[in-house]
């Protein structure tokens, strides 16, 4: 596992790289054959867009893949009233779950990142080692006992039980180390001690400030994670209103699928998620360059 | 010190987080709740147990078989998009590589959610438009097919992040390596297939690892597809699952962090595997 290159961190800036690999031009034939290999990926979301416009009749009586009677209003009223607006209470939850969890693992992992990369300290690389292999566990063979244990301490069916498992990132951790490795020069950090700053120092007011890009694609990726959990609230959380969206939906979808006049849910179920696609999708869409520079720079020194 | 303190709070977090469960599922795993006598120490038995267990076995066999299936189609399709990204030969170059990530934006529940819509037979636009051809609708969820299903709604989720962090790697490559090759007149696939690829294997082992790990741990597409196909998916399908059917069902955690250990060693056994024949292919070049 050799790095090539990349002397210099793949931060953001990379995407103004040259046109260096321009050949000969363009192809219409290559663009069209991806254009139909696009749809494959787009058509399901543009599916659930339509889906979401109609009643719950509609879905049955007309053709899935285009407009019918335009319902959105009604279905949105439904996914924010039903079960006394349940579903706002799923919101807020996710974001407060992915919020709090993202920060706190991504300054943590931050912290960490660097120890490893610029202190050579006894058992630092065995706890790096350690850390890393951690990300080949089985979601079951933490969580269960985790359940166990919180339940002891009375901590499940609480905010906590999704928050605290959620702060551990591993790959955020390795992330931080191969960035930091590059982007803080050891030049820069003795010249701060020769100037007698503290190692405290050091990191708050120099070091924090060049790490920022990669923090930031470190806490994106920590945030998904927790927005997209669903083992973990599944078996944690008993409470409706502590639900974040995924257990939440999959518990109406579950409703919907066993019938006894609840069929009504369809629309509600299909308006719902695609009400809870939406912050990410622009979140993605907002913060491109810090998510496709921070998986490059794992791909590269992987 | 000053490494102490800066590592000190993630390091605590991964102890109470991560190593302090692990140890308790490893201890929980050696004992067995008895009707009567209560909780005795059992050794290994729940391993024994468990490597004769029908259960476990079809589930880690059925991962096996996705896994061979599926990550190689995934990483293919994302290996491929991800050179063509790279020759610089489309247009509308940007709007296609966020096009084929957008999935993955889409948490895992709610692509299940919604592929189990696609599938269906009532409102689903493949039945609907089989219905109006009066051909039968296909029936993706039936017992021999719903593995095909959920190896869909992996593939699509995922194609794409693999693709940027491929893209990533391929645009990391200098391109003096391959620009002589290029004056020499050499293809555009001789180019990918002698330079870039072997330049990116880094990336192709991540990428790989990953996914291998990603396949024995699935979990989230079976369970929701089960709602809509308790016929063809079993609460034992996938050995996930199993543990957590054994944990919160049958209320026996102690061979649940059984099942949950074994599947972590297949995991590191496989990944293990994996690196190593990269590493061989690498020494044979």
């Amino acid at each position: 596992m050799t790095a090539t290159v990349a002397d210099r961190p793949a931060t953001g800036t990379q995407a103004t790289a040259p046109a260096r690999r321009r050949r000969s031009g363009r192809s219409t034939l290559l663009t069209v054959a991806m254009l139909l290999c696009l749809v494959y990926f787009l058509l399901p979301i543009f599916w659930l867009v339509v889906a979401s416009t109609k009643a719950n009749e509609d879905l049955f009586s007309s053709f899935g893949l285009w407009f019918s009677h335009m319902n959105l209003a009604e279905n949105l009223h439904n996914v924010f009233t039903f079960q006394n607006g349940v579903f706002i209470h799923w919101m807020i939850n996710s974001l407060v779950y992915a919020v709090v969890s993202g920060l706190g693992a991504s300054s943590l992992a931050t912290a960490a990142g660097y120890a490893f990369a610029k202190y050579k300290f006894p058992g630092g690389d065995a706890m790096f080692t350690l850390v890393l292999g951690a990300v080949m566990i089985p979601m079951t063979a933490l969580a269960i006992p985790t359940y166990l244990l919180f339940a002891g301490a009375n901590l499940t069916n609480t905010p906590w039980a999704v928050i605290l498992p959620s702060l551990v990132s591993p790959f955020g951790v390795y992330l931080m180390r191969v960035y930091a490795a590059d982007a803080v020069p050891d030049s820069l950090i003795e010249a701060a001690r020769v100037d007698g700053a503290g190692e405290m120092r050091i990191f708050f007011q120099i070091v924090l400030r060049l790490l920022v890009p990669a923090s930031i694609t470190v806490l994106l990726f920590a945030l998904v994670a927790s927005w997209n959990n669903y083992f973990l609230p599944l078996i944690m959380l008993n409470s409706p209103e502590l639900f974040p969206l995924p257990v939440g939906l999959a518990q109406w979808q579950a409703a919907s699928a066993a019938g006894s006049g609840s069929q009504a849910l369809f629309s509600t179920v299909i308006t719902g998620s695609l009400v809870s696609i939406l912050p990410l999708m622009a979140a993605f869409l907002f913060l491109q360059r810090y998510w496709q520079s921070g998986l490059g720079t794992g791909a590269v020194k992987a | 010190m000053a490494a102490y303190a800066l590592s000190m709070p993630f390091m605590v977090t991964f102890i109470l987080m991560v190593a302090v469960p692990l140890g308790y599922a490893g201890y929980l795993s050696l004992f067995k709740k008895q009707l009567i006598g209560g909780i005795s120490f059992v050794g290994m038995d729940n391993y024994a147990r468990a490597l004769t267990d029908p259960s476990f076995l079809s589930g880690v066999g059925r991962m096996a078989l996705f896994l061979v299936i599926q990550v190689p189609v995934m990483l293919g399709l994302s290996l491929l998009f991800a050179l063509i990204l790279d020759s610089g030969m489309l247009r509308l170059q940007k709007f296609i590589r966020l096009g084929v990530f957008l999935p993955y934006a889409i948490p895992s529940v709610i692509a299940t959610l919604m592929w189990g819509y696609l599938y269906g037979k009532d409102f689903g636009p493949f039945a609907q438009l089989a219905k109006s051809l009066g051909l039968p609708a296909p029936d993706f969820l039936a017992g021999g097919n719903v593995l095909f299903s959920i190896m869909n709604i992996v593939t699509w989720g995922f194609v794409g992040y693999n693709m940027i962090v491929m893209y990533a790697a391929l645009r990391s490559i200098p391109a003096e390596l391959y620009e002589a090759a290029r004056v020499d007149g050499a293809s555009e696939w001789r180019v990918a297939w002698s330079i870039k690829i072997p330049a990116i294997k880094g990336a192709l082992l991540l990428t790989t690892i990953f996914s291998v790990i990603g396949s024995f741990q699935l979990f989230n597409e079976p369970n929701l597809l089960r709602v809509i196909a308790p016929a063809a998916i079993g609460q034992d399908y996938t050995p996930n699952m199993y543990a957590f059917q054994l944990s919160f069902v049958n209320q026996d955690a102690n061979y649940a962090a059984a099942i949950a250990f074994l599947l972590g060693i297949v995991i590191m056994a496989v990944s293990y595997g994996v690196q190593l024949t990269a590493n061989r292919r690498e020494k044979a070049l």
